[in-house]
């Protein structure tokens, strides 16, 4: 398997990532010797292996449903670019 | 052509943990914009998800109640996607192993059929937050108390044949959620929300037809609304030559139509992966007995039971067992009165009106259980009679206070002293002299017309509280005279 420019390009937007046109072939090329790595062990047999969740062979700890936080909101908010009546404030998403 | 319809459900409901599915934060509703939003709610760098216990619980729980095989290895996964009310710019969700896997639930059609619905899987995920469009300096607002509420995503089969099919469905599943006590299925507070994913495909044919997905859809009123819109919109276009594209839909209630969300606010390469920050969920074969003895009776055992136990009928112990606050409202008024089918009807008619008129809900009513078995007690030892019921009803609605005490306030108190009763009827007789030599002039045919007029009048002078078996009696021996 092998990328192309459109999915580099593709991917970098899902990612939100701002590529310059310059760089999208140094990134395809290095994405691709990656997914290289990746298609010699796909060609190992993994017939009857399940499917690795996690490296560590442990099983999630649950937590006693408590409430422990407290409100830090003015702690929070002071590194926030912009606050209102208590909410963050972002770009507009709908227009 | 005839057309068949095709509708899938995905129901969210938030579970009623006290605290966030990753975090101790707490989850109420309405509290102060982000006074509920902790660092690993924030998405700080460094933070570590812990996952709730009882959501798990809760999910077992649910999984079990529908006849689902529960994932014992559950996994979570990162469902990538960037949106400002979801800081960590992926939500934490289960993608191939989920916690519940395939199960059913059954709804009853109109006509009193059973039709079994098939769940594809629930599975545990996050919520997100809320973001405020109203205008904050031409910025968008960002609420985070939302972000981390747990949530389980429960996915039907596309076994539904009509609007009126989903809304049934939507209704058992609300209803039940509620008997486990996981969700407290407030649809107006986002608590239980829909999404609808809708196609139509030729009568007969096997393939299924393009479907669109109907996002966020709040009451079960716009559900309906909302699918049956669709469906319209959709054979038109293929009738009018047009093809469907398979797509997101936002439904408008004020136009009654659904239109197609933007390409930018639609992200369907989710890029899921499992959570290096979690790991798998065992669930232990004890863990899941000890939740299977928490399960409570649940909607088609409770309605069995009202059959076999109170002799009701289908339709009225259905209704009854249909929300868990109306049936147990029901068991205590049968418990103090001693009389289902008294109760049952009281229950459904007169406090269902009450409540209507009202627009609550039957653990908001006016009247209680007690108050109201306490009534029926008074109608069963004939202190009054069903029709003085309803004043004393009213009266307990408006706050007057016990049954007892309305009778005896308002001197309600049923007439069974004869010496009483007739001296009242001789007074009404004598107003009325006329009209008693009438009726001892006529023929036996004419006579029961007539003697009505009398036992209106006998009724009448009693305020209604004369008891009518005596005043018939009493009536019929003075007039033979």
């Amino acid at each position: 398997m092998a990328l192309d420019r459109s999915d580099v390009e593709k991917i970098a937007h899902l990612a939100r990532l701002g590529l310059n046109d310059a760089d999208i072939p140094r990134t395809t090329e290095a994405l691709n010797s990656i997914l290289g790595l990746i298609d010699q062990m796909q060609a190992v047999d993994t017939t009857g292996i399940e499917p690795l969740a996690h490296p560590l062979e442990a099983s999630q700890r649950l937590r006693v449903d408590a409430v422990t936080e407290i409100n830090h909101r003015d702690t929070y908010q002071a590194i926030a670019p912009a606050v209102q009546d208590g909410l963050y404030l972002v770009p507009k998403v709908l227009d | 052509m005839q057309w068949e319809v095709v509708i899938g459900l995905e129901i969210h409901t938030q579970l009623t943990t006290q605290s966030k599915i990753f975090s101790g934060s707490a989850t109420t509703f309405g509290s102060e914009p982000n006074t509920q939003a902790s660092l690993v709610d924030l998405g700080m760098p460094g933070t570590l998800p812990v996952l709730n216990k009882e959501a798990v619980q809760m999910a077992v729980k649910f999984g079990l109640a529908i006849d689902a095989e529960i994932g014992q290895h559950n996994v979570f996964a990162r469902k990538n996607y960037f949106y400002p009310d979801l800081p960590k710019g992926y939500q934490i969700s289960q993608m191939e192993l989920p916690i519940v896997g395939k199960g059913h639930l059954d709804i009853t059609l109109e006509d009193g059929t059973i039709k079994r619905i098939g769940v594809t899987r629930a599975h545990l995920e996050e919520d997100a937050g809320k973001s405020l469009h109203e205008d904050y300096s031409g910025m968008t607002g960002i609420d985070l108390n939302r972000a981390g509420t747990p949530l389980l995503e429960i996915v039907s089969e596309p076994d539904m044949r009509s609007a009126k099919e989903a809304v049934a469905y939507v209704k058992a599943m609300h209803a039940l959620v509620r008997y486990l006590g996981i969700c407290d299925g407030n649809m107006a507070e986002g608590s239980l929300r829909c999404d609808c994913n809708v196609s139509i495909r030729p009568k007969g044919q096997v393939e299924y037809g393009t479907r669109c997905e109907i996002k966020n859809v709040n009451s079960f009123r716009f559900i309906e609304k909302a699918i049956n819109s669709e469906i319209q919109r959709q054979i038109d276009l293929i009738e009018d030559g047009g093809k469907v594209i398979q797509q997101t839909r936002l439904y408008d209630p004020n136009t009654n139509e659904t239109r197609a969300m933007r390409s930018k606010e639609e992200a369907n390469d989710y890029r899921y992966f499992p959570d290096p920050d979690l790991l798998p969920v065992i669930i232990e074969d004890a863990f899941l007995e000890q939740t299977r003895a928490t399960l409570p009776e649940l909607p088609p055992q409770k309605r069995e039971r009202f059959q076999s136990q109170f002799g009701l009928s289908l339709y009225d112990a259905s209704v009854l067992a249909s929300s868990r606050e109306q049936a147990d409202f029901f068991e205590k008024v049968v418990s103090i009165s001693g009389d289902a089918k008294l109760a049952a009807n009281w229950v459904m008619v007169e406090l269902g009106s009450l409540l209507n008129k009202q627009g609550v809900e039957i653990d908001e009513s006016p009247v209680s259980a007690e108050q109201l078995g306490g009534m029926l007690l008074r109608i069963k030892d004939n202190t009054i009679s069903g029709k003085i019921a309803k004043m004393v009803f009213e009266g307990m609605a408006n706050g007057e206070g016990s049954a007892d005490e309305i009778i005896d306030q308002r001197g309600l108190k049923q007439v069974t002293d004869s010496g009483a009763i007739e001296s009242m009827l001789d007074d009404v007789l004598a107003a009325n002299a006329e009209q008693v030599e009438q009726y001892r002039a006529a023929d036996e045919a004419k006579r029961g017309k007539m003697f009505g007029f009398f036992v209106g009048q006998a009724m009448k002078a009693s305020k209604g509280k004369a008891n009518p078996g005596q005043v018939n009696e009493l009536l019929k021996r003075k007039l033979e005279g």
